[in-house]
């Protein structure tokens, strides 16, 4: 109840405002615009913030949902209550259309085709007859409850603050949850979450759909407030003015979106009648100094005010400590293992000329630590891309447990059991350890988006988390569970990687350096967890360069070189293989 | 369809398309080493094309001015990022860049602004005062920038933009300007009539690409150029100043701009925002260029050119929809060209 606190303080003081006895008129349509501004704002929060998704084209959804009600409202006299969940409806398959085009967009193409269809929907608004061309629909009823017509500015107010307060408590609720989870992932690369069964394209979609319906709830609100609809407000000017706001609160923040809905509507405001009094009637002097301070602002404070607001606070908000009894259902394990748990016949990769897995082949027994080695460049890591789905083979068969995975996607081979961490580190910097963890439960949960929205996930949440604080427990983290992941040592990310790779409850590991940048008496406590694990029945397959700590842990050594496989057995045999001492050190020693 | 409107309206196209080209290639060129995509291309367009038909009817735009004033903003910047270690050399350096250079450019205007004028001379004028601007503009907004993301260079280049059309209101009015032809020798063909304005556009693109190319395919400064935007450190550690990349981008781009600007102010009239719509399709010739080919970008205009006068034709209303919307087929087809390859981005 705690952490609903300051919502409840705000959603308090936001009512009493209008009450307060002679407050001017004037700053209740000023906190109107905010709301209004916030809602469009808040999705840019979580497309742009917090999935990595640049839109200068929301301003079109607003759009979307403004001339939705606009049209049936003036042509058909529908009820602005049934155009609601119709103009959200319209937003929301506009945003499915453009969507499907968009999100696959990457790097800077994604920005400049957002502002390609946002400036090619406002001169569709400006030309469409049925919309009243240029001058748009006039004469919108307002919203009425019964007798009581929201006529002033005073009275939609409610509307548009209640408005705003769900979506805020709706957008945190996702946000922290299993879907949550997976968008914050989203800016950091595809790779890590789809390693642990995250649909990147759909939660991609999912943003962008969830951004345009707040931004048609936003349009669908405005309608009703001016009660007439027309293109400008829908244009490329107010999609960047979104962009603006939600960059100056602090764009992976939803309370920034309502600060920087704030500050940038009063700005504007002030900049508008004061502007001309300091400099003569000169018009548009507050576009001038609107985008001067923008740019100050990105050079000055890229991240936004909100984060520095509350950088600034004296306390720091507590944060939940899961219920460890909490189990989650083992994965369904066959009665008798079979010996041989990951088999790679010839497995073969090329790209364009270079040959960089040359036939490789190999098996992990069930119970064993397998370590595959070989100097800089033989391969090593290509082969785990090539197991796990991220690459696909030129040719060859590789199965785990004789379902063949080769060129299956990387979310169906960790289903099979199968997971991994990476050479170069991949966590979310800005999450902690604990909800890095849980991304790797994300198959072992089920909640949706719209089930956390509404909060309706917290059995499946806590059991994720339980799991997750397990695994911390397990790898020796426990001290740093509530820290961001990108505070701790490189080496510790490392074992926070394992972590996550053991949510998934894995039949086999593969770890990718897991030693690199660890102390020794760290590698001393990994080799342990590692022999230990292998004991209760995991695989290991992992690719090391200590070639103390990999002699002293591993069952089987496989040797690569230049992508082909020149040795294989035991630690000891590797030892005087004469073809592994020539690839480590040129010649026979 | 008749084949005279056809030639006629592709004909349209093609010089249009041209003066997209120019305006792509320079886009082209400062994503190439700055990675910033400049959305303030179409300011350089109107201050070129407004500063030279100010100065047809004798008057000293307020550009000049500008330039003045950005000069300083930048010998500050240049002085507070030099506080460590102030020597004089420097100091006299920046000086003479940033305060010397845009004076003795306004001193000239105002000098040489008449009536009278000859052409030749309010061009160099015009192409001077913006060239300054975007000498300037590089170093007050983008290299305080130079190490961010793509995306934070591309909200600060929207925000020149806002800032930059907001003066160019301030000095040019609200009311559009057309400036004087370059030539009015004109010629005919069949039913086509060609102008030497037009045989200008196409001789002028035709230049551009051609010297682009060799820059960049061939000297070591364009090299360098291209170094820079693959990686700044690495360009930094083998001896390349990437700030002076930056600068030399900017200036190539906005004397490209201004160029374009009064090619075809004699042709329309401009307005102080029209420079956004006409840089925005240069921007649709660049993205289907991949913002890294200059002869690609160059033919994809002439298709944005053409494009735009035929639907111009068949449906006025919905000309701005079709141009902006021809971009989106284009993109899917990059993404799908091209997977996204992991990004370690922030």
């Amino acid at each position: 109840m705690t952490q609903r606190l300051p919502l409840i303080i705000f959603a308090i003081v936001m009512a009493v405002i209008p009450f307060i006895p002679g407050i001017p008129p004037f700053w209740i349509v000023l906190l109107d615009n905010i709301g209004l501004a916030a809602l469009v704002a808040m999705g840019l929060v979580l497309l742009t913030g917090v999935g990595g998704l640049t839109s200068f084209g929301q301003a079109a959804f607003c759009g979307f949902g403004a001339y939705t009600t606009a049209v049936l409202t003036t042509a058909y006299g529908v009820s602005p209550w049934l155009t609601l969940p119709l103009s959200l409806l319209v937003s929301g398959i506009a945003a499915v259309l453009l969507g499907i085009v968009t999100v696959r967009l990457s790097g800077h193409y994604l920005p400049l085709g957002t502002i390609a269809w946002g400036i090619g929907l406002f001169y569709l608004f400006s030309k469409l007859e049925f919309l009243g061309r240029n001058d748009g629909i006039s004469g919108i009823p307002p919203l009425s409850i019964g007798g009581f017509r929201m006529l002033d500015p005073g009275t939609i107010y409610f509307a548009i603050w209640i408005a705003v307060l769900l979506s805020a408590l709706l957008t945190m609720n996702l946000l922290d949850s299993r879907t949550g989870r997976a968008i914050r992932a989203l800016r950091r690369g595809h790779i890590a979450g789809e390693a642990f069964g995250v649909q990147t394209p759909r939660a991609k979609l999912l943003v962008f759909i969830y951004a345009a319906v707040l931004a048609g709830l936003s349009g669908w609100l405005y309608a009703h407030f001016q009660r007439a609809a027309n293109p400008t407000p829908f244009g490329a000017q107010a999609g960047i003015e979104y962009l603006f706001i939600a960059v100056v609160g602090g764009a992976g923040y939803v309370w920034g979106a309502v600060l920087g809905a704030g500050i940038v509507v009063i700005l504007k405001e002030i900049l508008q009648s004061y502007l001309p009094y300091v400099f003569g009637g000169q018009s548009q002097l507050e576009t001038i100094v609107f985008g001067i301070l923008l740019v100050v602002l990105l050079q000055l404070a890229p991240t936004g005010v909100w984060p520095w607001l509350m950088s600034k606070l004296p306390f720091r908000p507590a944060r939940k400590i899961p219920d460890t009894s909490l189990e989650l259902p083992a994965r369904v394990r066959a009665p008798s293992t079979p010996s041989v748990l990951l088999h790679i016949d010839k497995a073969r990769k090329q790209f364009g000329g270079v040959i960089a897995v040359n036939d490789v082949s190999f098996d992990v027994g069930a119970r064993e630590i397998v370590a595959l080695i070989g100097p800089n460049g033989a391969g090593k890591s290509t082969t785990f891309n090539l197991i796990t789905g991220v690459l696909t083979s030129t040719s060859g068969a590789i199965s785990v447990l004789g379902t063949k995975v080769d060129n299956a996607p990387p979310q169906e081979v960790v289903k099979l059991g199968v997971s991994r961490t990476f050479q170069h580190v991949k966590l979310v910097p800005d999450m902690t350890v604990l909800e890095n963890v849980a991304i790797g439960a994300h198959l072992r949960g089920h909640a949706g988006a719209i089930s956390s929205m509404f909060r309706l996930d917290r059995a499946d949440e806590a059991r994720l988390l339980a799991e997750a604080a397990r695994q911390i427990e397990r790898v020796g983290l426990g001290d740093q569970i509530d820290q961001l992941a990108g505070s701790l040592s490189l080496g510790q990310q490392r074992i926070v990687e394992i972590a996550r790779a053991l949510c998934v409850d894995p039949l086999l590991l593969l770890l990718d350096e897991p030693a690199a940048g660890l102390r020794h008496m760290e590698k001393q406590r990994l080799a342990a967890l590692l022999r230990q694990l292998r004991d209760g029945g995991m695989s290991v397959l992992l690719v090391e360069h200590d070639m103390g700590f990999v002699m002293d842990l591993a069952d089987r050594i496989v040797v690569l070189d230049f992508g082909t496989k020149i040795a294989e057995g035991t630690p000891a045999d590797i030892k005087t293989n004469p073809d592994v001492i020539k690839a480590y050190l040129g010649a026979t020693a | 369809m008749n084949t005279t409107i056809m030639l006629f309206l592709l004909q349209d196209g093609i010089t249009n398309g041209a003066i997209y080209a120019l305006l792509g290639l320079a886009l082209v060129l400062v994503f190439a080493v700055t990675r910033v995509i400049l959305i303030p291309q179409g300011e350089f367009v109107t201050f070129g094309a407004l500063s030279y038909a100010m100065l047809a009817t004798g008057q000293v735009p307020g550009t000049a001015r500008l330039a003045v004033a950005m000069g300083v903003v930048a010998f500050g910047l240049d002085l507070y990022a030099a506080r460590r270690s102030l020597r004089l050399k420097l100091v006299v350096r920046s000086a003479l860049l940033n305060i010397v250079l845009p004076v003795a450019i306004l001193a000239l205007t105002y000098a040489l602004a008449g009536p009278k004028t000859p052409i030749a001379i309010n061009i160099a004028l015009s192409l001077l005062i913006v060239a300054a601007i975007g000498l300037f503009l590089y170093r007050i907004a983008f290299q305080p920038l130079a190490h961010t993301s793509v995306l934070v260079l591309l909200i600060a280049s929207v925000g020149c933009h806002l800032a930059l059309q907001g003066l160019g209101l301030v000095f040019f009015g609200a009311e559009g300007l057309r400036g004087p032809a370059l030539s009015n020798a004109a010629f005919t063909v069949g039913p086509l009539r060609f102008t030497g304005q037009s045989i200008a556009v196409y001789g002028l693109t035709i230049a551009f690409i051609i010297v682009l190319w060799l820059f960049f395919g061939f000297t070591l400064m364009g090299k360098a150029l291209r170094a820079t935007a693959v990686n700044r450190l690495g360009a930094r550690l083998v001896g390349i100043r990437t700030t002076l990349s930056g600068q030399i981008a900017f200036l190539l781009a906005s004397v490209i701009g201004a160029i374009s600007g009064i090619l075809i102010v004699p042709i329309t009239t401009l307005y102080y925002d029209t420079g956004f719509l006409i840089g925005l399709k240069g921007f649709i010739a660049a993205i289907i260029g991949g913002l890294v080919s200059y002869p690609l970008t160059a033919v994809a205009a002439l298709v944005v050119g053409s494009v735009e006068a035929f639907s111009s034709f068949y449906a006025s209303n919905f000309k701005e929809v079709i141009v902006f919307t021809l971009i989106l087929p284009v993109l899917v087809l990059r993404s799908l060209a091209a997977p996204a390859v992991e990004e370690e981005k922030d």
